[in-house]
């Protein structure tokens, strides 16, 4: 039995009132904090999707997403590094086009089932960035997800699946292009999104002898809410009964991302016996079908979800935030004159270990367990000297005590020194967290954020902050 | 005996007024205080043997210092420590005086900060610059707030009293600035002003910080058989002594950032060689490194000044006040002369210098034991710091 092993995911506690688009608009979206992008977004879903799991039985990790922060570098093996995989993890990138997550889910299946991996890790996460002003902006939103696909126990079978290739010019992003364009809505929808789906839906039905009616839940990618209804019509399913609510009011379309995150959304509610369907568009349609196992339930009480995440929520401001979060407003960088240094990435791979999994160092000889401070040059115990003898110890998935704060205005970010459980005191940002809510001996846990570094400089750093537990 | 004790012998002294000097460059700073200098010592420039050069930015080069006096080709180091620049150029010089290397030295410490836009120090770090830049790098107030945090959390002080406190040791030194023609500040405030400023970093305002400013000051050196040939009142250094941390606040889970040990232990260094075993006593007055009202509360203990946990008592009873029991910061400290860092330190030697001489006009305090602290600290108390301590005496003490 090949299928879905765990699943997890992530929705940026930002949440944009399109109140603040068009005045009278109802409904919010998510996006993304300042120090976050689709690659952290991956992360956050990887580690609830991987929570109680033993990390080293993942054989591949997929990524999915048409807004990896690299036109050219592996987000994957960098997801992979944050996540402390084993080396001999096999990576790919599924870019390009919105249907990269189910895409990558497909790949993963077909692994599998084929025997060259135990289990793939699918991670899938967008951050679509819409022109100010446009219709697009009410409809976009942030957030990722991550499925653990494998043929031990299995929570929701693969049944089939059906594939579908399409030429349109529909939606697309040219390389030069910042923002996500379009031709007009009634070609687009008519011509690409209905009629491609709608054959690819169909084509599941009719090659795996399914009626529309088995269907218990749909988890389809929606540009549109009201798009969306008309294609489960198109089909012969009942939207009301069947339907996913797309979540446009709540994270809005989340790009490749979509499908799975509905998808782990209707697994959270999910029965056994159930039968599940995912679809997505883009220059074509993948419709695959799922039937929910014993053992899903179960999964529900340690995974934060989709659900999860959507309870914890936090107003963006106001519209100017967002635009300088997404880096359309810029404002001049200070000036520094004690040296502009930029961040090395001869450096940066010496302490990828510590840099990237988190680990600290622990004695052992004496048992202290220290995080390395401008980790190249820590070779030797703090408290009784011993040199070069250590072993490491993992720091990104244990929680912490935050043991003091502080934020300044100059540069506006909380920063605090954690002292972690099991040992070890690492200063850190704080990120996720209203600065008035800060108290000594509140309980963080640690999240992959990128680094507001120096902006003209060409190296994204990512690094571990504190969040509030 | 080993140590510098009575061995090095300050016969001259200048200071710029600590200021904006926007109509003046680093170099015009340093004539400035370098001639007072020289003309206080009675000594002319074509003397000096060799010179110690103390600045962040304000020249990476030991002939930055030639450059700006004139100086015909004599040996110049530059000394780079953080906010200890200055201590750390001056133990040097006297090192040098003191093994017979050098009879008659100069140390000057200069910067120019305000040319610079805001420096921001700790944000980035010309020390570390091929480091992989992930670690979170602040701003020194946000440090300082930490340690403020973890002081008032550690012994159960109500952020109210807390704050009030620290206030109390930023309305002392700037009465004492207010005495002082070189400050930058000269202006007394109110508990109530302190207390309602604006915030820079939680817990601490605006006058809980100390100032960007431009200055610069100078000494010169020699030994105490020649000092002799200048002036009666020369003053003498009784021990120095410097410690730096390893970054154990941020490594080491137990360690409680209610103190700062570089502090303890050079101030204990210094004790010895100067043969001071109560310096609440024996010390007739102390310029520290104030570079926030936290950092001075915590000075108090780690100095032995007072018992731990007991500062905040001390501060109420008014025992650092300028009549108290052992004034602090008299000639207005950090707080009201702002950081040029590389100058502070010799800033101080110089307050010192006039009060044991007995020239501290509106603020002298009695010296019955005519000895006199100073000390810096560069870093922060979360990553790790340089401190460093001078202890100066009239001759004879």
């Amino acid at each position: 039995m090949v299928g879905v092993v765990s699943y997890g995911a992530y929705v940026p506690r930002w949440r944009l009132s399109k109140e603040l688009l068009r005045r009278g608009l109802k409904g919010e979206k998510a996006v993304a904090g300042p120090d976050e992008d689709s690659l952290t977004m991956g992360v956050a879903a990887a580690l609830d999707c991987l929570k109680g799991l033993d990390r080293s039985s993942v054989d591949a990790l997929f990524f999915a997403s048409t807004t990896s922060p690299f036109k050219e570098k592996g987000a994957a093996s960098m997801i992979a590094a944050a996540l402390d995989l084993r080396r001999d993890v096999a990576t790919a990138d599924f870019g390009g086009t919105l249907r990269a997550g189910t895409t990558a889910l497909k790949s993963a299946l077909d692994a599998v089932k084929a025997g060259s991996a135990r289990n793939v890790l699918v991670v899938s996460a967008d951050c679509r960035l819409a022109a100010p002003g446009s219709a697009f902006e009410l409809s976009l939103g942030d957030g990722a997800a991550a499925l653990l696909v494998g043929s031990e126990g299995v929570v929701a079978e693969y049944v089939g699946g059906f594939f579908v290739a399409d030429e349109i010019y529909d939606v697309w992003r040219r390389d030069v292009d910042l923002y996500v364009q379009s031709w007009e809505e009634r070609f687009i929808y008519t011509q690409g999104y209905l009629r491609v789906l709608s054959e690819a839906i169909n084509g599941l039905f009719k090659k795996l002898s399914v009626a529309p009616s088995d269907v218990g839940k749909a988890a389809i990618y929606a540009p549109d809410a009201r798009r969306a209804v008309e294609l489960a019509r198109a089909v012969g399913m009942d939207p009301a009964k069947q339907l996913l609510d797309p979540m446009l009011d709540s994270i809005g379309c989340t790009g490749a991302a979509h499908a799975l995150m509905l998808f782990t959304a209707s697994l959270e509610e999910a029965s056994p016996g159930s039968k599940m369907l995912i679809a997505s568009y883009g220059n074509g349609g993948d419709a695959l079908l799922f039937a929910v196992k014993e053992g899903v339930e179960k999964l529900k009480a340690s995974r934060r979800g989709v659900r999860g995440h959507l309870a914890v929520k936090r107003p963006v401001p106001d519209y100017v935030t967002y635009l300088r979060w997404r880096g359309l407003i810029s404002l001049p960088e200070p000036r520094v004159p004690m040296a502009v240094s930029y961040p090395s990435a001869s450096a940066m791979w010496r302490e990828r270990d510590r840099i990237y999994p988190l680990y600290a160092s622990k004695c052992k000889r004496c048992g202290t367990v220290q995080y390395p401070v401008l980790g190249p040059s820590h070779r030797v115990c703090v408290k009784c000297k011993a040199k070069d003898e250590f072993e490491k110890v993992r720091l990104s998935d244990k929680r912490g005590k935050l043991f003091s704060f502080s934020y300044d205005f100059l540069r506006g970010v909380p920063i605090g020194l954690v002292n972690m459980e099991g040992g070890g005191r690492v200063f850190l940002e704080l990120t996720d967290v209203d600065v008035r809510e800060l108290k000594v001996g509140m309980d963080v846990e640690l999240v992959f954020r990128r680094l507001e570094l120096w902006r003209s400089d060409g190296i994204y750093g990512y690094f571990w902050k504190a969040a509030p537990a | 005996m080993p140590g510098v004790r009575d061995k090095v012998a300050i016969i001259g002294m200048g200071c710029t007024k600590f200021d904006e000097h926007w109509d003046k460059s680093i170099w015009d700073l340093v004539v400035d205080a370098c001639h007072e200098a020289f003309e206080d010592a009675g000594v002319e420039p074509k003397d000096i043997k060799a010179a110690w050069w103390s600045s962040i930015i304000g020249g990476y080069l030991g002939r930055s210092l030639n450059y700006a006096l004139k100086l015909d080709y004599i040996p110049v180091s530059r000394v780079e420590n953080r906010c200890a620049s200055a201590h750390d150029a001056f133990i040097n010089a006297c090192y040098a005086v003191a093994c017979g290397a050098y009879d008659l030295v100069l140390v000057c410490g200069a910067e120019k900060l305000k040319d610079a836009g805001i420096p921001i120090p700790g944000v980035v770090d010309p020390a570390e610059p091929y480091i992989s830049r992930v670690d979170t790098r602040f701003p020194p107030p946000a440090a300082y707030a930490q340690l403020a945090v973890r002081y008032f959390t550690h012994y159960g002080i109500p952020i109210e009293r807390g704050r009030e406190v620290l206030a109390r040791i930023a309305v002392k030194n700037h009465y004492n600035g207010s005495l002082n023609p070189k400050a930058q500040f000269q202006r007394a405030i109110t508990l109530e002003e302190a207390l309602k400023a604006p915030i820079v970093a939680w817990p601490l305002g605006l006058y809980d910080c100390c100032g960007i400013t431009d200055g610069a000051a100078a000494a010169v050196i020699t030994t105490p058989e020649k000092a002799r040939q200048y002036r009666d009142d020369y003053v003498l250094v009784k021990g120095v002594g410097m410690s730096c941390g390893m970054y154990q606040g941020e490594y080491v889970d137990d360690w409680s950032l209610t103190s700062i040990e570089e502090n303890v232990r050079a101030s204990r260094m210094a004790y010895r060689e100067a043969g001071i075993e109560n310096p609440r006593k024996q010390l007739d007055l102390a310029i520290v490194h104030d570079c926030f009202t936290i950092t001075e509360l915590v000075i108090y203990e780690d100095f032995g000044f007072s018992a731990r946990g007991q500062a905040p008592r001390d501060v109420e009873a008014g025992v650092y006040e300028l009549k108290g029991e052992l004034p602090v910061n008299t000639d207005g400290g950090l707080k009201c002369f702002g950081h040029p860092i590389g100058a502070s330190g010799l800033r101080m030697m110089y307050e010192v210098y006039k009060q044991l001489q007995g020239k501290a006009g509106r603020r002298q305090v009695e010296v019955k034991n005519q000895l006199g602290l100073t000390h810096t600290l560069g870093g922060t108390p979360v990553d790790s710091n340089t401190a460093a301590v001078a202890i100066l005496g009239l001759r004879g003490a």
